[in-house]
């Protein structure tokens, strides 16, 4: 079986890994990761390969549950991005000490851009941090390819190798071959050795001895080398090194050019080849090209004759695109380039889908609390930023936490706002759970608004814990939501579809009056996500509004207030109008309109 | 280079820009030559502007340079006010767009393909009629996308379901159609 496929970066990951024996793979959902696990999930179907491959509840979870395999002695994986990197920084920083047994490779997918993102940080530089080996590939072939080089540098270094795609990468697709995966079973083996695998501060000083030790040899590793991709390596004058997505627009730009200059790609940015560098003495001049810091460049480290990131000539915050990379090489090399005319409109911003539900709680908790604080964090909520319900975000599971920052920092002041904190069902499992406690036993008074649409929506759908599926689609055991709400000690939990607009504000009210003497109240907004309904299911469910022409004066509050994408205004009636291609007949808008306007046909 | 293709697809969140992005990679690919395409996923795909990129050919890197693509399809008029300076001069743009569309700097042709997608009956579908409406206008450029091949491979997507490749099928020669009698 050998077909040739237009591969996903992200399936070109999971192809590379499986191709190269990973037994156990593990991740939690995050644009631009997310597709890799799904992957792994098909191509283990496609092809019947006997693989663990599931999604955690969150990013640290999945990293020690990998890592453990890898301790006994398997090829295993953990992906997402590079947010949750941050998640998983601990066991990261410590399993770099103790190492493993079995092939690890560790995948944090960066966004520079950022696309999809509340960071543009360079997960390399976890690496350095972390001191272990990082890969950058250029593209999906190259991602799959170094997949299976990473898993050989862990095993002969007994060492985590970190991956490191970026947005362009994981959402490129590329023609490559693929061919049936034949997997060599190993059988765990864990060998016990409690100097090592629970090593005490003592033994932890000579294991980052160690550590040096690996890291001094490994750049010397003959198959991460960096590899001279255009022109001839000669010394005097000037080179070009490029790493990441970087390298491939670079050499598409050298080519239609024709630049007589050598350049190198890296592959390994950290730890940098000893060789690699006296190389790169005998040049006057390097360009450095790699997203998003100056990782290769720092480690080149003289600022005289290297130009990139660090020196200003490159700039340090956004993605390089291939206009800028063109741009940038002229420069260096010194030949003339015209910009092109761009002119940019602002375009229409990224809203909630129209009939989401989530703009419902939105719009009840502006009404229930017009003056409060709203806390919230990561996920398709986000976007209740453009419906003025959200005030804050930090990162995933921030907003329970600063929704009591919030409340603490009023106390003095003569009035104190309220506080409604909104979380999504996936986020709320993934770190939301430990501010919960936190506030019950401060006794916090805020509104917790759990928005459960029995899905991680805004990645691609993948299964929470409530959701009594797997990676698989297979049935698994299901987590209650208010059971843990209740466990967590909150005595206020009401369960609500928002929907139903009226009665929804009124339990946010109540919500709102208990916490005020009684600390957190939760009331968990529930209704499924639109695109995981079926078309039939709409259907049935569908209730039609109409625009009553009497009475719609054009005041645009809908349309302002409520952001339904399917309401607009007519510029030649004056008056709104509904979109019928969009409208998903959830009739909540039927509630919104101040004057009644907007009503269901069969009651007007 | 000259086999080389480099093509914008333009539209909004939801409207299938990856889609058509994947039926013109497949066929591309059924002639085989190399295909790079890139894409927007995540928060972008919530109504806002989606850009996809198809490089058909001999390169590395998956971005479309401005002022360096052949063609463009905009699945909204505002879709080439926002995407056209990805053209070269003298390139070629197709737009969804009932009401004419003009810039003497490119080779812009527009037809109304919501309104075929509603006489079908799956408004949703307008992504395709475009689809046919670009093929009968590359058609007098080149030939890369092979009408076969695309038909093959909406065949190929649908196979549980029959009815809808009839119906998607039928809509691509909808707007094939469209085009010619413009």
């Amino acid at each position: 079986m050998n077909t040739k496929r237009l591969m996903l970066g992200n399936e070109a990951l999971a192809y590379g890994l499986l191709k190269n024996g990973c037994q156990m793979a593990y991740a939690y959902p995050g644009t631009p990761s997310s597709e890799i696990l799904s992957a792994v999930v098909a191509l283990k179907k496609e092809m019947d390969l006997d693989i663990h491959a599931q999604w955690a509840v969150n990013e640290k979870v999945a990293f020690e549950t990998a890592y453990a395999g890898a301790q006994a002695g398997l090829r295993t994986a953990v992906a997402m991005k590079q947010v949750g990197l941050n998640v998983a920084a601990d066991p990261l920083m410590s399993s770099v000490y103790l190492g493993v047994k079995g092939g690890f490779v560790v995948i944090s997918a960066d966004d520079p851009g950022p696309h999809s993102s509340q960071t543009e940080q360079d997960s390399r530089l976890m690496a350095v941090m972390a001191k272990l080996p990082v890969l950058d590939p250029d593209s999906p072939r190259q991602a799959a390819e170094l997949a299976g080089i990473a898993f050989e540098l862990s095993e002969a270094f007994e060492i985590p190798v970190m991956l490191r795609p970026t947005t362009r990468v994981c959402h490129s697709r590329q023609s490559m071959d693929v061919e049936k995966i034949e997997m060599t079973q190993r059988e765990a083996a864990f060998e016990k050795n409690p100097g090592r695998w629970a090593a005490t501060p003592k033994f932890r000083l000579q294991l980052h001895k160690e550590l040096e030790v690996k890291l001094a040899k490994i750049a010397d590793y003959e198959p991460t080398r960096p590899r001279l991709v255009s022109g001839t390596a000669k010394g005097g004058g000037q080179a070009i090194v490029l790493s990441g997505v970087a390298a491939a627009n670079a050499r598409d730009i050298i080519k239609e050019r024709n630049l007589d200059i050598p350049v190198y790609q890296v592959v390994q940015p950290f730890p940098l080849h000893k060789e690699f560098i006296k190389e790169m003495d005998t040049y006057d001049e390097i360009l450095v090209l790699e997203e998003t810091w100056g990782v290769i460049e720092m480690q080149l480290a003289d600022k005289n004759r290297v130009k990139g990131k660090n020196t200003g000539f490159i700039s340090p915050t956004g993605e390089l695109l291939p206009e800028n990379v063109e741009e940038r090489i002229c420069a260096f090399v010194g030949v003339d380039y015209q910009a092109p005319q761009i002119t940019m409109l602002p375009g229409r911003r990224p809203t909630l889908c129209a009939g989401c539900s989530h703009r419902a709680s939105f719009y009840a908790i502006k009404k229930a609390a017009p003056k409060g604080i709203f806390t919230s964090d990561i996920g398709c909520y986000t976007l209740g930023c453009n419906l003025g319900a959200v005030d804050t975000v930090t990162c995933m599971g921030a907003g329970i936490s600063q929704a009591a920052g919030f409340t603490i920092a009023y106390a003095k002041n003569e009035k104190q706002p309220p506080v409604f904190s909104t979380i999504g069902d996936s986020t709320f499992f993934h770190s939301g759970i430990p501010g919960l406690i936190e506030t019950v036993t401060k006794k916090i008074p805020y509104v917790l608004v759990i928005l459960d649409n029995r899905t991680t929506a805004m990645t691609g759908h993948q299964p929470t814990p409530a959701s009594g599926r797997d990676a698989s689609g297979d049935a698994c055991i299901a987590v209650n939501i208010p059971d843990i709400v209740k466990g967590c000690g909150v005595n206020f939990i009401k369960t609500a579809d928002p929907y139903d607009l009226p009665a929804f504000i009124n339990i946010l009210k109540e919500a709102k009056a208990y916490c005020q003497e009684n600390g957190p109240a939760v009331v968990i907004a529930e209704h499924p996500c639109l695109l995981d309904m079926d078309r039939a299911e709409l259907k049935a469910s569908f209730k039609k509004v109409i625009v009553n022409r009497d009475i719609c004066d054009g005041c645009g509050y809908c349309v302002s207030q409520f952001e339904c994408p399917a309401l607009s205004m007519d510029n030649e009636t004056e008056q709104v109008c509904i979109d019928p291609g969009l409208c998903t007949g959830c009739a909540v808008c039927s509630f919104v309109c101040p004057k009644g306007a907007l009503v269901l046909e069969n009651q007007e | 280079m000259s086999n080389n293709q480099q093509i914008i697809i333009s539209g909004l969140g939801g409207q299938g820009v990856l889609f058509i992005t994947k039926l013109l990679a497949g066929a591309a690919m059924a002639d085989n030559l190399p295909v790079l395409t890139s894409e927007t996923h995540g928060m972008a795909q919530r109504g806002g502007n989606v850009i996809s990129y198809l490089k058909i050919g001999d390169f590395s890197g998956p971005l479309i340079r401005p002022a360096k693509a052949d063609a463009l399809i905009a699945l909204k008029a505002e879709s080439f006010a926002h995407h056209s300076y990805f053209l070269k001069p003298g390139g070629l743009a197709v737009v969804n767009s009932p009401d004419p569309v003009e810039d003497d700097r490119y080779r812009v042709f527009y037809g109304d393909a919501t309104a075929l997608a509603e006489a079908a009956g799956n408004v949703r579908s307008e992504n395709v009629a475009m689809l046919g409406f670009f093929l009968s206008a590359m058609k007098e450029d080149s030939h890369v996308f092979n009408p076969d091949s695309l038909a093959r491979m909406i065949k190929e997507t649908f196979q549980a379901k029959p009815a809808v490749a009839t119906n998607v099928l039928s809509l691509l020669g909808s707007g094939m159609q469209l085009y010619k009698q413009r």
